[in-house]
């Protein structure tokens, strides 16, 4: 018999927090519950899965789908070659998810990112506010319903 | 003996030879030393910056048209190079080393994103350097060739040759 996948090893262990689990062409991901964000990525980054290295973590602006926004998480196994996307779904009116910062120094900057892009807030980040945009920036530009050619320029621009 | 003075003086009040000297506009004369020392500031900001760095070394050369003298200080330069995306976070950055260099000076805006915003019609960038500083020459191309650069280099010459010069200091308003 084949060994089980790394994704059959998460639904044995999170039967109730795994919604859906997708495989195309050697790529996996899960679609989990926003609750269980930490306790599984926890256990995937320790030894036996040791997906220990957190390459992206972005998000997606879905207008007009009910949960509105979902969370990408891309982790990596240096030891098992691996990659592994792990999604959350979020609604636009409870914009708040845990703060991966705990367990990767680098989720810092990357939080960052998106809550200055889509807005969404992160429970436990040391220091969260916007990290491209200058401040009193107004709105989330990689929002879908953000104006397409709306600027905000800090000097006076010539017409 | 007051006969050979008298012409000895004569021979000594030598009329100056023709062609040593020229007469000139003293306007052209100084467009012209103003077009062969260019000192230029390169704002490089993006992708276009290769190009710039192709055109101003050795194999293109904008030396050999009197512009090869690279000024990190916009204080001692004469042309601002815009080479790349200009930010609205960046346009502040842009207009005080616009301000900051002396008269007189010269803009040129290198590649589309400085010429007009480029593909990048967005929330962040601006759509044409021409909207924070007036700009001398635009050089198209995404990046542009080092020959369209150095096209773009005597265009801008002819245009300092043909302007009037202000020879005293003088506030340009934009």
């Amino acid at each position: 018999m084949e060994e089980k996948d790394v994704l059959e090893r998460l639904r044995e262990r999170f039967p109730a927090e795994i919604k859906e689990i997708t495989r195309s062409l050697g790529d996996e991901a899960a679609v989990i519950d926003k609750a269980a964000l930490l306790p599984i990525v926890t256990f995937l980054k320790q030894k036996p899965e040791d997906y220990a290295m957190l390459l992206d973590l972005t998000c997606v602006d879905y207008r007009g789908e009910k949960p509105r926004f979902e969370m990408v998480y891309h982790l990596f196994s240096l030891t098992g070659r691996a990659r592994l996307r792990i999604k959350v779904r979020l609604d636009e009116n409870d914009l708040w998810i845990a703060s991966l910062t705990p367990l990767w120094k680098n989720a810092h900057w990357l939080e960052r990112e998106v809550y200055d892009l889509f807005g969404v807030h992160f429970e436990g980040h040391p220091d969260l506010r916007r990290i491209f945009m200058w401040e009193g920036f107004e709105g989330h530009p990689l929002r879908k319903d953000y104006p397409l050619r709306r600027s905000q320029p800090l000097i006076r621009l010539k017409d | 003996m007051g006969v050979t003075e008298k012409h000895m003086s004569r021979d000594k009040k030598k009329r100056p030879p023709a062609g040593q000297f020229i007469t000139t506009q003293f306007n052209s004369l100084l467009g012209w030393a103003r077009k062969f020392s260019l000192f230029h500031y390169p704002f490089v900001t993006a992708c276009c910056g290769m190009e710039y760095m192709s055109a101003a070394c050795a194999h293109f050369d904008i030396d050999r048209f009197g512009a090869g003298w690279t000024r990190f200080s916009p204080r001692q330069s004469d042309m601002l190079l815009v080479v790349g995306t200009i930010t609205h976070k960046e346009a502040p950055v842009l207009r005080t080393v616009y301000e900051q260099m002396t008269e007189p000076k010269w803009v040129v805006a290198f590649g589309t994103c400085a010429v007009s915003g480029g593909i990048y019609d967005n929330y962040a960038v601006v759509q044409g350097i021409d909207r924070i500083i007036p700009v001398d020459i635009y050089i198209p191309g995404c990046p542009p060739r080092p020959e369209t650069v150095l096209d773009g280099l005597l265009k801008l010459q002819e245009k300092i040759q043909h302007q009037d010069q202000d020879w005293r200091w003088k506030k340009r308003t934009y």
